[in-house]
């Protein structure tokens, strides 16, 4: 007993010595919050795995970020908000220059970091999810909504229902319901769907469905007595499995459902086998599927045996997560070139956030050509673009079944101006002046 | 040995009701909120160990205050008047957002007469959210006047199924915000404002000593005999002349203004923007563990039960990566989940009345030390 006392206090010392010694200056931290456990695990599973392979990737291929080595450590959250608070707390001063930002995969975990990521000075990723009004970089200097945001989502999805319809007149008249998430994930599309539904003329109906959504047999008698045309899922976890098959229960046709593109991923169909047959989904821009990248995944990571991934590779939620490391990095790199080969503060990879410029020239060379169209932050749009394209399961796999679609702006844009002018008076954020900065 | 208390005589009816009794307790008392208020404060001025970095303040030591202040305020319900409450979650919810709808301005209009509040400032927001939530706390133990534990159990379960649902549903409380989750208004106590984690850990202490303070005081007073009475047999209290109405009421009155202004400080100061699932069943769950793993009936057993639920989980945590064999993530979690549970299984076969009782079996084996019987 006492033998194994002295080894432990001697373990205990030997890590107290050891942790200074091992920081080295020449690192780049990046904090990964995540959740491996609980009813959303399916989904986080395979996303966190992509975030830590495309690290592992430029670690293993570049030796990191311009030379500069990405360290990083996850923290489990199970989605709870408390819980992602305490980790942000955990990660956000580790490394030589602290937390290099976040990306923490959950609204609630989004709402509460938004309020102190300024004080912090640690920007915030949140690529196709978060604040929708986080898009106006005047009033939200830290928040980044990468690609496209809920709104955007909402209103490519009415824009596919018009196409199939056969034009944006045809929606006239026509009954669409949103079986949703029952928290600040699933009433975000909500204002937009409503705007257009004033605008096209449709009759809009929400459907709440409760935390974490695997009870939802009477919304699906509701939505059988009412008929609707179309049913847009907003579900994340086993939401989404779960409505697939109520749906298949009452005989509602798959092809007319559309879920948001934290819908559209293998975990929510397989689950529902067959009865998942003709559902679609919005894509994130990208798909499932192996590109150029992942030769070079395959070469370095999977192949010295250094991937997180088991089963999930190249999966939609995978190729999400390398996406949105890729993102992530790229606006580091964009920081050295302006700050030098060091490891960046957060204050210098914000200004790299706010400067990224992805062109179709530089997708290309990262390998991500036919995942990201081009994407261009400003200190004004933190969201960089407004497109996406909508899939469909054919029992076996993800196909995409559309041409990209831009979101109407001249809807979404007074809701952007609209909300972040609210939050700003409340929050007494006097925006910033854009047209000063360069 | 430690404890013995040979020479302290009591000469005067003061000092026999003083809180402490015993002087070590009373000197370790005094440490303990010197440490609270100077060390803590002056280790955070110098960035010195164990405070260095905001982690410790921020993450562990203002939920580790609101969680016990929120745990007395059940273990008043529960361990003082024996009235099984699951309605914990709810009760934190309507301070919060109350709380929230004092701080942002109340407008009613009604056909007869429009009720229009101005914006509050922080400080008697947080506090109407606790009177709210205490008007909430007694409408729901009306039922207690009929039914007892697990029945009340249940009854207050509907408590939390409410407040869940009206919180989601009814966008009036959210301030209309499309997502429905609400951001707190900025923390100034008349003219100062607490933004750095130390000044927010300081509101968080001087709220949790003045209520634990209190709290301590109620139940060894008159009141707190009748809670007590209730807890122990209701009938025979009746019989001696205690209205159970009063009895019952007063403590889920008290209980839930604790509770409510434990939820505020949640919102207002640990979160900073919440949704309904902050405050949803596991909170209730988590807060009733507890109060029976810290001690039913025991002030102090709070603190511990709180540190126990919270912070220990959250320190296994850590423990493999900084000895330097990092596991995954996943395998971490599951395996905080199984140590915690054997020790809470563990604990309550070796000492059913929790901490509090294992401290006080500590002090008297501590009076005899080193040969205790």
């Amino acid at each position: 007993m006492m033998k194994v006392t002295l080894a432990f206090a001697a373990a205990l010392g030997a890590a107290a010595i050891a942790t200074p010694a091992m920081a080295q200056p020449q690192e780049q931290f990046i904090p990964a919050l995540v959740y491996r456990t609980g009813p959303y695990a399916p989904n986080g599973i395979p996303f966190a795995d992509g975030v830590a392979d495309y690290w592992t990737l430029l670690n293993e291929r570049d030796g990191g970020i311009n030379g500069v080595k990405i360290t990083f450590e996850e923290c489990e959250t199970g989605y709870a908000t408390d819980k992602g608070v305490e980790c942000y707390e955990r990660l956000k001063s580790k490394g030589p220059t602290g937390a290099s930002y976040f990306s923490p995969l959950s609204t609630g975990i989004t709402f509460a970091l938004t309020e102190k990521v300024p004080g912090d000075k640690i920007p915030l990723l949140t690529m196709g999810y978060g604040r929708s009004e986080s898009r106006n970089g005047a009033v939200f200097p830290w928040n980044f909504i990468a690609v496209g945001s809920y709104w955007t989502a909402a209103d490519v999805a009415i824009q596919h229902i018009a196409h199939e319809l056969g034009g944006m007149d045809k929606l006239k008249g026509k009954k669409i319901s949103l079986v949703y998430h029952d928290s600040p994930y699933g009433k975000e599309p909500i204002p937009a769907l409503e705007a257009r539904a004033a605008k096209n003329g449709f009759t809009f109906k929400a459907i709440p469905v409760t935390h974490p959504g695997v009870e939802q047999k009477s919304q699906w008698l509701a939505i059988r007595q009412d008929r609707p045309d179309y049913v847009l899922l907003w579900g994340w976890g086993v939401m989404n499995s779960t409505a697939i098959k109520e749906a298949a229960a009452v005989g509602y046709p798959r092809e007319k459902m559309i879920g948001v593109w934290w819908s559209g991923a293998e975990p929510d169909v397989t689950p529902a086998g067959d009865q998942s047959k003709g559902y679609k989904a919005l894509m994130l821009q990208h798909g499932a599927g192996k590109f150029k990248v992942h030769a070079d995944l395959d070469k370095f990571v999977v192949g010295k045996g250094k991937s997180a991934a088991k089963d999930d590779y190249a999966q939609v939620l995978y190729n999400r997560g390398i996406l949105n490391s890729m993102i992530g990095t790229e606006a580091i790199r964009t920081a050295m070139k302006k700050f030098g080969n060091k490891p960046m503060t957060g204050e210098q990879i914000r200004w790299g956030f706010e400067n990224l410029d992805l062109t179709a020239a530089r997708i290309k060379e990262l390998g991500f050509e036919g995942m990201l169209q081009p994407l261009k932050f400003s200190c004004q749009d933190h969201q960089g673009a407004d497109e996406a394209r909508a899939q469909q399961w054919d029992g076996k796999e993800w196909k995409v079944i559309s041409g990209y679609y831009k979101a109407d702006l001249s809807i979404l844009d007074p809701m952007v101006k609209d909300l972040s002018a609210k939050y700003a008076t409340e929050k007494k954020i006097t925006p910033r002046d854009c047209s000063k900065e360069s | 040995m430690l404890y013995r208390e040979t020479g302290q005589f009591k000469t005067s009816y003061a000092a026999d009701m003083a809180i402490f009794p015993i002087r070590q307790d009373r000197i370790a008392f005094w440490i303990l909120l010197a440490v609270a208020f100077i060390a803590v404060p002056v280790l955070d001025a110098y960035q010195l160990w164990p405070l260095r970095g905001e982690y410790l303040i921020r993450a562990i030591l203002i939920p580790f205050l609101i969680l016990a202040l929120a745990a007395i305020g059940l273990n008043i319900l529960t361990g003082y008047c024996g009235q099984l409450s699951l309605g914990s979650g709810a009760f934190m919810a309507v301070g919060a957002y109350s709380a929230y709808k004092f701080a942002t301005g109340v407008h009613i209009p009604l056909d007869i007469l429009t009720i229009s509040i101005p914006p509050l400032p922080v400080l008697p927001s947080i506090l109407l959210g606790g009177l709210m939530s205490a008007v909430v706390g007694i409408l729901f133990g009306v039922p207690s006047l009929r039914i007892k534990g697990l029945y009340l159990a249940v009854a207050t379960l509907a408590a939390q199924f409410f407040f869940d649902w009206l919180f989601i549903r009814v966008p009036w409380f959210t301030n209309y915000t499309p997502s429905g989750s609400v951001t707190a208004p900025e923390l100034n106590f008349f003219g100062f404002y607490a933004n750095k984690p130390i000044e927010k850990y300081l509101v968080c202490l001087i709220f949790v000593t003045l209520f634990a303070l209190m709290a301590k005081n109620l139940t060894r007073g008159n009141i707190g005999r009748q809670w007590m009475a209730i807890r122990d047999m209701d009938i025979a209290a009746e019989l001696m002349g205690i209205r159970p109405l009063y009895a019952k009421l007063s403590a889920f009155a008290v209980s839930s203004f604790m509770i409510g202004v434990a939820g505020a400080l949640w919102a207002f100061i640990y979160l900073g923007s919440w949704e309904p699932l902050a405050f949803n069943i596991d909170r209730s769950f988590q807060l009733l563990f507890m109060v029976i793993i810290g001690g039913l009936g025991s002030i102090l057993g709070s603190f511990m039960g709180a540190a126990f639920i919270l912070v220990l989980p959250i320190m296994l945590d850590q423990v493999p990566h900084a000895l330097g064999m990092p596991l995954s993530v996943e395998t971490m979690s599951l395996t905080v989940f199984v140590v915690i549970g054997a020790l809470i299984c563990w604990l309550l076969i070796v000492e059913p009345h929790g901490f509090a009782r294992l401290w006080s079996t500590g002090k008297e084996k501590l009076r005899l030390w080193p040969y205790p019987y």
